[in-house]
């Protein structure tokens, strides 16, 4: 673990744009702790990494002048457990619809998602939702100009789905390591998404890259 | 499963995503495209920046609502505009076109010398402007989903912006240092609502994110005020009023992102030609900050 950790993984959180503190406070509530990523050198020895919310555009434009892109790239290729939240997801699909055409994606998981799914921010809206493998009573989801995943590959599995204007639609999914909302777990008290992404790394090893 | 929309936690949570972002004041669907391109967050649609609106005079009003659609068909991040002090019919005209967020603002010349909008009365979140703690919790007490320092708009200088912000976080931190008994008093002192004293010694901070505007104009402005705690900037006339304003907003996004990182901040503002003409807050004939209470 890193220096101050004394036993916690070290998780980063993207820290470049969104709602970086509020990802921060629900990773040390549940054990871990958080490290702001906004350079290639921040992501030395993470056990895992959370992209959080904020603008998709703006955080695809912010990664690439960073440098960070061809590390996280290769960490994710190699691995490395990440958990992403609203634009989040978004970078993390292999296909966005109603996005930018020059919009950067790490094409993470076989899905497809459509940007902004439900209109503008008087749509936005709460709601309960059943989330696969989260016990307990349902989850109470934040959906901020959402997301929706409109479809998901053989590989993916669905953790939770709510019907839309568009019809039923997967709101949750992981596929290996990797874990999409496309509500925002961090904007709640509960801390159960975030102990299920913590509690289900199973290396303790943290995932090293060359830094130049 | 009954969706719930407008609640606060809908409302503020725009703002929590707009964190470590930009907001770039644009009048047309061009400026809108370029302000996109050059990784804002949102945009503020109006018809003049305010360094117009100051060198014009006469009254300021909401915009044309054919300007906003313009500018809400050209791009895919949040579209916000301005409604004047207390016109909270204009507010009804701007959630009716669907903006993401309503900026009450002291730009615009107030229609209400008394009253601001009731903003709880609004699925639109509303932004408005604070120079002190107890103008903050007035606002926020009216239903505000996020509060920007008001700093003084159209001038390019950022002094008005960072005593206010200093003012804000100044008093936050010493509220949440004083014993328990004192809270009455600084509800009294700050005329705002004891519950919400309250919750801001608790937490130590505002219960809705806290933005700087007014006056930002350079890469190391944002970068500054980032650093005494704002948690994302707006940029009015700094942006579309100087000499190479595509770079110039790119430079600005860049240092938002990286305020602690010095080299980056150098980097960035290197060659941007022109900052906008900047004024001395000091020979103003109106002072915009004075507007609301």
């Amino acid at each position: 673990m890193g220096e101050g950790g004394a036993g916690r993984l070290r998780i980063g959180v993207l820290a470049l744009q969104g709602d970086v503190a509020a990802h921060a406070t629900a990773l040390a509530e549940v054990g871990a702790l958080p490290v702001p990523v906004r350079r290639p050198a921040d992501l030395g020895d993470l056990a895992g990494l959370v992209i959080p919310g904020g603008e998709s555009t703006t955080l695809s434009l912010l990664l690439s002048s960073s440098g960070i892109v061809e590390p996280l790239d290769a960490l994710i290729a190699a691995g490395l457990p990440v958990l992403g939240t609203c634009a989040g997801l978004i970078l993390l699909a292999r296909e966005v619809v109603d996005g930018r055409p020059d919009q950067r994606s790490f094409g993470a998981m076989d899905i497809v998602v459509r940007r902004n799914a439900f209109g503008r921010q008087v749509s936005s809206f709460e709601s309960d939702v059943v989330v696969a493998g989260c016990p307990g009573p349902p989850v109470r989801a934040v959906f901020i100009r959402a997301p929706v995943i409109e479809e998901a590959g053989p590989a993916v599995e669905v953790l939770a789905e709510i019907d839309t204007p568009m019809g039923c639609r997967a709101v949750a999914c992981r596929q290996g390591a990797i874990t999409v909302t496309a509500f925002h777990p961090e904007l709640t008290t509960d801390r159960r998404i975030h102990e299920m992404f913590v509690s289900g790394i199973k290396t303790p090893h943290p995932h090293k890259i060359a830094i130049r | 499963m009954t969706q719930e929309k407008a609640t606060a936690r809908v409302k503020r949570g725009l703002a929590e995503m707009l964190r470590g972002g930009v907001i770039m004041d644009v009048v047309t669907a061009e400026q809108a495209r370029i302000a996109e391109d050059a990784g804002a967050v949102a945009v503020m649609a109006l018809e003049r920046v305010p360094a117009d609106i100051r060198r014009d005079g006469g009254v300021a009003r909401m915009s044309d609502p054919a300007l906003i659609e313009a500018i809400k068909a050209a791009v895919t991040i949040p579209v916000m505009a301005k409604a004047r002090i207390g016109h909270f019919a204009e507010a009804q005209v701007l959630q009716a076109l669907e903006v993401d967020y309503v900026d009450e603002s002291e730009v615009l010349t107030p229609a209400d010398e008394a009253h601001h909008i009731d903003k709880w009365a609004f699925a639109v979140p509303f932004v408005c402007g604070a120079t002190n703690l107890g103008e903050a919790l007035r606002r926020v007490a009216e239903g505000a989903a996020l509060i920007r320092s008001k700093g003084e708009a159209g001038t390019g200088n950022v002094v008005e912006a960072v005593r206010h912000l200093r003012s804000i976080l100044g008093d936050i931190g010493a509220l949440a240092a004083a014993p328990r008994e004192e809270r009455f008093r600084w509800a009294k002192e700050l005329a705002a609502p004891v519950d919400l004293v309250e919750e801001v010694a608790g937490a130590g901070r505002l219960p809705v994110p806290l933005f700087c505007a007014g006056g930002l104009a350079t890469p190391a402005d944002a970068a500054l005020v980032m650093q005494i705690g704002a948690e994302a900037v707006f940029v009015g006339s700094g942006i579309f009023r100087s000499e190479d304003p595509a770079r110039r907003a790119r430079a600005i996004v860049e240092a938002t992102a990286h305020p602690t990182d010095p080299e980056i901040v150098a980097k960035v503002s290197t060659g941007l030609g022109a900052a906008m003409p900047g004024l001395e807050v000091a020979g103003l004939e109106t002072r915009l900050a004075d507007r609301g209470w």
